[in-house]
């Protein structure tokens, strides 16, 4: 007897070839998102905001609704789109230079504001698309090509968390760090996806799922070894694990 | 029908509820407070939404979100705030996303004079944000105007699938006046704009590829990013037919002003004063300064007419380009002009009349 064991996701267009790097997990969290959706059958109404970054590059390749937000500006081009749409499910999908850098104050303000709808935030500590600049989550010491000795706290300062600096706000109902690195991890990645898609179906409010991603190109890695500076470094500054759940 | 006396900001934001705008975000700059101020009071007796942006650049990006989700949509701010505006104006040009914004203009670059201006001409009718696009820029000269055309530019920007632009001062916003209200859309009239818009609308549609909404301000593909810019131009080009100006008596002038939004208000009351004393003097009143009346200046009969006066409440004068244009060096172009917010006074556009038929007070 045949079983169905598993099906690629039809939120990812077939014919479609992806451009990302390899090694990248764009693609896997894409994926993820794609599977979540059509598990908990809102593929129809979904509406994604695309970041401008490696992110952006989702437009090409996915099946469903989305839009392109200028640099930084997803968290106010959803909140524009899920107003006055509330029946519609909303996400934005943003790069570590997009969210936490350009969109800072977007990104606040809605998590402020507790607009309900669920930020995907893909940290992989470095500027992608653009070749490898210093993010606000690029690591002490880790070399960008805007901080060719690598980062100095002195003067750059030190790496940005995004999650915990969300939870010292009040509206904020589920925070979350995640990765992508492990088969454990990526199927952890998806629950927490769903139950941010669920939060906001069910009308509770803004939530992050801030996912620990590898950049091979920009890191000069290859996709092994960027793994292991993943799970090494990456993943000690910025620990996974549920930040605020508020239930 | 009645009138009602009320507020330009307020009158504005009226008329674009009656227009069927039912999503305004808004941040707080002087002299047009009052937009937001209504809107919050007013877009949820309608169902609609308000929201006070964090800023300019965020409130500019939840009017792209919201427009692109099929919603008429506004946003409303003055001279600084404008300029913060440009990036989300381009990309609402770029996806060819419907919206409608003003701008109160101030008197100057930087944070400017909040007294009443005409400052910001050649920013809005050549360039709001990079890329090359062009919108339509209609000039109030009174609330009336300011009220006919807000609730215009919604049908325009829809029509066009563009965005719209109105481009008023600080008189228009401050002023109280009597005014005709347009007629407010019934919700179902509301929806029906809404729904005609589904096809593209970012809402969630049935996952197809082919047939998803796909807002797309931009292109990777330099083919299809040059086809998009020449469709562009295709509707650029055809706004000659919605060119709207007033044209006061010309037919005989001898010196005509050019003057557009408030201080062509001043001048047209001088000009009335001046024919009194038998002095040949008209208006050409461009309504539309983008798509710009040229034709108007082009058929001048330019063996009667003497001088061009153009009268702005800008220094330099900014119209004065466009007027150029039009005019082609067949006649001088003098100027009249203030700036940093002081209002242009009617007699000095007389006196600079008077001295150009050379005739004394
Ligand atoms: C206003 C503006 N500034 C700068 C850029 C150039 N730019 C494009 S992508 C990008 C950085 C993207 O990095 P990140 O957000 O980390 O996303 P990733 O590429 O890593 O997914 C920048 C600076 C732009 N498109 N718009
Ligand atoms: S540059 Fe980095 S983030 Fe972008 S596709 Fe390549 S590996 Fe992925």
């Amino acid at each position: 007897m045949e079983q169905l064991l598993y099906k690629r996701t039809d939120y990812i267009q077939e014919d479609k070839v992806s451009g990302f790097c390899p090694g990248c997990m764009h693609s896997t969290a894409m994926k993820v998102i794609g599977e979540s959706l059509e598990e908990l059958g809102l593929v129809d109404k979904s509406v994604s905001v695309l970041g401008i970054g490696c992110c952006g590059l989702h437009m090409d390749y996915m099946a469903a609704d989305t839009t392109t937000a200028p640099h930084g500006r997803a968290c106010a081009v959803a909140t524009g789109i899920k107003r006055v749409s509330p029946d519609s499910l909303v996400y934005t999908y943003q790069g570590d230079g997009d969210l936490a850098s350009i969109g800072l104050a977007e990104t606040m303000s809605a998590a402020n504001r507790g607009e309900n709808f669920t930020v995907i935030f893909i940290n992989n500590g470095i500027y992608g698309m653009t070749g490898g600049q210093m993010a606000p989550t690029t690591l002490v010491g880790m070399k960008a090509t805007t901080a060719p000795n690598g980062r100095n706290p002195e003067e750059h300062g030190y790496p940005m968390h995004v999650c915990e600096t969300l939870d010292k706000l009040t509206a904020p109902h589920f925070l979350v760090r995640t990765s992508l690195n492990t088969p454990g991890n990526v199927l952890k990645t998806k629950k927490y996806i769903k139950q941010a898609f669920q939060y906001q179906m069910e009308g509770k409010g803004f939530s992050m799922i801030e996912i620990m991603t590898s950049c091979p190109t920009n890191w000069g890695l290859n996709s092994i070894k960027a793994l292991d500076y993943l799970e090494d470094s990456m993943i000690k500054e910025f620990p996974l694990g549920v930040v605020r759940d508020l239930g | 029908m009645a009138r009602t006396f009320m507020k330009g900001s307020e009158a504005v934001a009226e008329a674009a509820v009656r227009a069927g705008c039912r999503f305004f975000a808004g941040y707080p700059i002087t002299p047009q407070n009052e937009v937001p101020e209504y809107f919050a009071r007013r877009l949820p007796e309608v169902d609609g939404v308000f929201v006070q942006g964090e800023s300019e650049v965020a409130s500019i990006n939840m009017v792209y979100g919201a427009a692109s989700a099929g919603v008429r949509s506004m946003t409303s701010s003055s001279s600084p705030g404008v300029s913060l505006k440009s990036e989300g104006i381009s990309y609402c040009a770029a996806a060819r996303i419907p919206m409608v914004y003003c701008n109160f203009q101030r008197g100057g670059p930087g944070v400017g004079a909040i007294q009443p201006a005409q400052q910001d001409y050649l920013q809005a009718t050549k360039a709001s944000g990079n890329g090359g696009f062009e919108m339509m820029v209609l000039a109030p000269s009174t609330v009336q105007e300011a009220v006919d055309l807000t609730y215009k530019a919604f049908d325009l920007a829809d029509r066009d699938r563009n965005p719209v632009l109105l481009l008023a001062d600080g008189v228009i916003a401050t002023v109280m006046e009597p005014v005709e209200l347009p007629e407010m859309k019934s919700d179902e009239e509301v929806q029906k704009i809404r729904d005609s818009k589904y096809s593209w609308a970012c809402v969630g549609h049935k996952l197809d590829y082919a047939n998803r909404s796909w807002i797309q301000p931009g292109q990777w593909d330099t083919v299809k990013m040059q086809k998009e810019n020449e469709i562009a131009e295709e509707l650029y080009k055809s706004w000659e037919k919605d060119v709207m100006v007033e044209e006061y008596e010309v037919d005989d002038a001898e010196i005509v002003i050019a003057s557009y939004g408030i201080s062509a208000r001043i001048a047209k009351s001088a000009v009335e004063i001046l024919r009194k004393e038998g002095i040949k003097v008209g208006l050409i009143r461009p309504i539309t300064v983008h798509p710009f009346p040229y034709k108007s200046f082009e058929n001048l009969d330019y063996s009667r007419v003497k001088t061009i006066l153009d009268v702005e409440m800008s220094i330099p004068a900014q119209m004065i380009q466009d007027v150029e244009l039009g005019v082609k060096g067949r006649c001088p172009i003098e100027t009249c002009l203030v700036s940093g917010g002081n209002i242009i006074s009617r007699e000095a556009i007389i006196d600079k009349v008077r001295a150009l038929v050379g005739k004394e007070a």
